[in-house]
């Protein structure tokens, strides 16, 4: 620890090395001088690994397999963004059911993340546990609810995917396969004893106490007109901007900083966030009945100002993604064909989709004969870094009485409560370099 | 490959699961093991697990569980160093084990790929190739797949645990899909199926999801042939591909050229057919 009074330079330097229970590498970096924070450093030094170049030159019907290797937590949401950023291209108009099922697939990727990050990485914080198998010791019954429940979410995506992580059935078009009516209907009993589990699960979370400081945060979701945002939908914020996906570029621009491996974006110049706090915000209107009704009980009020808050929004959302799987399920009749045909040719289209961690947005241009010519893909926790930062400002004034251990394990909490996914930031965006400032 | 058993008398094995360059995919399948998280927990001292839990121990370990590849300059002292505090070392997933599919690089000019990707890309530090941890350590057990199964993942953890030599089968996935009733997609579809020469690990699930598969498991070692040890005949399998399906050596060359394109048996076919 350093105490700033006998530092020469009155500087004072709080390191987080390597942070815990974040998918992903990442590092805090923040220097105080006279007692003023004078910057703070998301040091990203996850390894770059160049998905946007590599696609360059592959087929597009093996763009659906490539890009889920980007995140191995949220590898639907990067099909989902992929598949619908090219379908447009090659005019493919996708059936109702189809749909229906893309929004089952999604369902349980919201399932699975936000129950991992719920039980095994945040709630251990407000609990003071290092892990979700060190709370288990303490409350066996609890950490065996929180998997159980996670895994209806994997059994959902195994289901109509083949395995939960990089699931292998989503194309251009449809899916390779469907699933039978008796096969979903399978997965009720359990979908009826998770939402029971998520409803306790919104109960436990509720209690905590949430004492960082609010923030006023500008939030950005998908927004469409009937039904809580997951594949598709114009861009809103809370600020009253209305975008259509083709405009994103034209309003989010990314920039690469020094000390990190993800760019940052910002959002006409300035921080922004994106995800569950930002979805739950913007379309909580949207919510099932069932789902409203639990989350009235609570009596929290909308909009969520506090980043910690982000566990009880999940909490939600996961409650809300099983009564839409039992929707999709009660309501599902087998289509004739699992996928419609596709004709490929040129052109360029984008898509953004609501991953767990937010607004993921695609962009590929495609040659006649159906190669990749050019990339761009802008994943949820770039677009949160630079929010991140501007959080952390607003927080250390507070805390920089504490010591340097106290300081940093306090920082990382609040990084921790965004659900970061790092390997997902790394390697990404801007594909010309007309932009550099 | 050395014997490497951990003794069952002994207290519980002190485990550590790290990352280098990779999805997090394959971590993510050890706490998917819902069912038995929590008895491993138990049975195991999870020592260094950053992803999972902030009490980060420092080595020896007794067994360390290697994801990613190794693509940066700093990745190589960490690599030796893990080593040196590891009895057992086992890779998990296509990354660690055969560069990954971030190993597309390899055929390229890493500057370009930085100059595609970063405006400024004179920051990013990063090696031209991604290789596999064996090119760099001594690995004591592989294990394949993108991601990994996480039952064969439990069944040599199991073994270890009970001081048997852990059998990791390498047989071609073909077999399996056989055994399972499925149609074969290659013959009644005419999907270019990788199948043939494909290691068993997933459970075929690529053609019981009506698709073909595209080799996420790396080369099998072994067929109803040959024995364990020969690489799979792409030769042929990418002959049919070529005569049968009418695939052009563009679409052979992708074909073999993926998430595993980097591990010799696959390149060779895809360089093969790259000079055609």
């Amino acid at each position: 620890m350093t105490d700033p009074s006998t530092n020469p330079n009155n500087t004072r330097t709080i390191k987080i090395d390597m942070m815990a229970r974040v998918e992903g590498e990442g590092a805090l970096n923040v220097t105080v001088k006279n007692g003023q924070v004078q910057d703070v450093q998301l040091r990203i030094f996850e390894p770059p690994r160049f998905f946007e170049a590599f696609l360059q030159g592959r087929h597009v019907n093996e763009v659906p397999d490539i890009v889920a290797r980007i995140c191995g937590i949220c590898p639907v949401a990067y099909q989902m963004s992929a598949v619908h950023a090219l379908e447009p291209i090659f005019g493919v108009e996708i059936p109702p059911t189809i749909r229906d099922l893309r929004r089952l697939l999604y369902c349980g990727e919201w399932i699975e993340s936000h129950v991992l990050h719920i039980y095994m990485l945040q709630a251990p914080d407000f609990l003071g546990f290092a892990s979700g198998l060190d709370m288990a010791r303490v409350h066996p019954d609890l950490v065996k609810q929180g998997l159980r429940l996670k895994k209806a979410g994997n059994q959902l995506i195994t289901l109509l995917g083949g395995r939960s992580v990089h699931p292998v059935s989503v194309k251009i078009g449809g899916f390779s396969q469907v699933p039978t009516k008796d096969q979903l209907h399978g997965l009720k009993d359990e979908l009826l004893w998770a939402r029971d589990a998520a409803v306790k699960t919104l109960e436990w979370v509720s209690g905590f106490e949430f004492k960082d400081p609010e923030q006023n945060y500008t939030f950005l979701a998908l927004r469409g007109p009937s039904e809580y945002p997951m594949n598709s939908g114009p861009l809103v914020t809370n600020e009253g901007h209305h975008l259509n996906t083709s405009e994103f570029e034209d309003h989010f621009h990314e920039e690469q900083v020094p000390y990190s491996t993800a760019l940052h974006c910002t959002f006409q110049g300035k921080s922004y966030l994106t995800g569950p706090l930002a979805r739950l915000s913007l379309n909580h209107d949207q919510l099932s009945p069932f789902t409203k009704e639990i989350f009235t009980e609570t009596g929290f009020s909308l909009p969520f100002k506090r980043a910690s808050m982000g566990i009880v929004a999940r909490s939600v959302e996961v409650i809300y993604a099983i009564d839409e799987a039992l929707r999709v399920i009660e309501e599902y009749e087998p289509p004739e064909f699992p996928s419609v045909p596709v004709a490929i040719k040129s052109g360029t289209g984008m898509a953004a989709t609501e991953a767990p961690r937010g607004v993921l947005y695609h962009r590929y241009q495609v040659a006649e004969d159906g190669t990749i010519q050019l990339a761009k893909i802008v994943p949820p926790t770039s677009q949160n870094q630079r929010r991140i930062e501007d959080d952390l400002r607003n927080l250390l004034p507070d805390l920089l009485h504490l010591s340097d251990e106290e300081t940093a394990i306090k920082c990382e909490r609040h990084i921790r409560s965004y659900d970061p996914c790092i390997s997902c930031a790394t390697h990404f965006l801007k594909f010309t370099r007309k932009e550099i400032s | 490959m050395v014997e490497t058993h951990i003794s069952p008398r002994r207290k519980r094995p002190r485990v550590a699961v790290v990352k280098f360059a990779s999805c997090d995919g394959c971590q993510l399948s050890i706490l998917n093991l819902e069912d038995d998280l929590l008895a491993l927990g138990s049975a195991i001292d999870i020592a260094y697990f950053p992803e999972a839990s902030s009490d980060m121990q420092a080595g020896p370990y007794d067994i360390t569980f290697v994801e990613g590849s190794i693509t940066c300059p700093e990745d190589l002292p960490r690599i030796l160093e893990l080593r040196q505090q590891t009895t057992t070392l086992i890779t998990i997933g296509a990354c660690a084990t055969s560069g990954g599919i971030q190993a597309l690089r390899n055929w390229s000019e890493i500057e370009a790929f930085k100059r595609v990707v970063y405006p400024n890309p004179e920051y990013i530090q990063s090696l031209s190739t991604s290789t596999p941890i064996s090119e760099h350590v001594m690995v004591d057990y592989e294990l394949w797949g993108c991601p990994i199964d996480k039952q064969q993942l439990l069944r040599v953890l199991t073994d270890l645990l009970q001081g048997v030599k852990p059998h990791i089968p390498t047989h071609s996935v073909c077999l399996d899909c056989k055994r399972q009733g499925h149609v074969c997609v290659l013959v009644a579809k005419g999907l270019p199926c990788l199948g043939p020469v494909t290691r068993t690990g997933c459970g075929a699930i690529c053609p019981s999801m009506g698709r073909d598969c595209y080799g996420c498991f790396g080369p099998a070692e072994h067929d109803s042939v040959h024995p364990p040890g020969v690489p799979p005949n792409t030769a042929s399998l990418a002959q049919q591909f070529h005569q049968n399906l009418q695939l052009i050596p563009v679409e052979m060359v992708r074909r073999f050229r993926g998430i595993n394109g980097s591990v010799q048996s696959f390149s060779k076919e895809s360089d093969a057919w790259e000079s055609k």
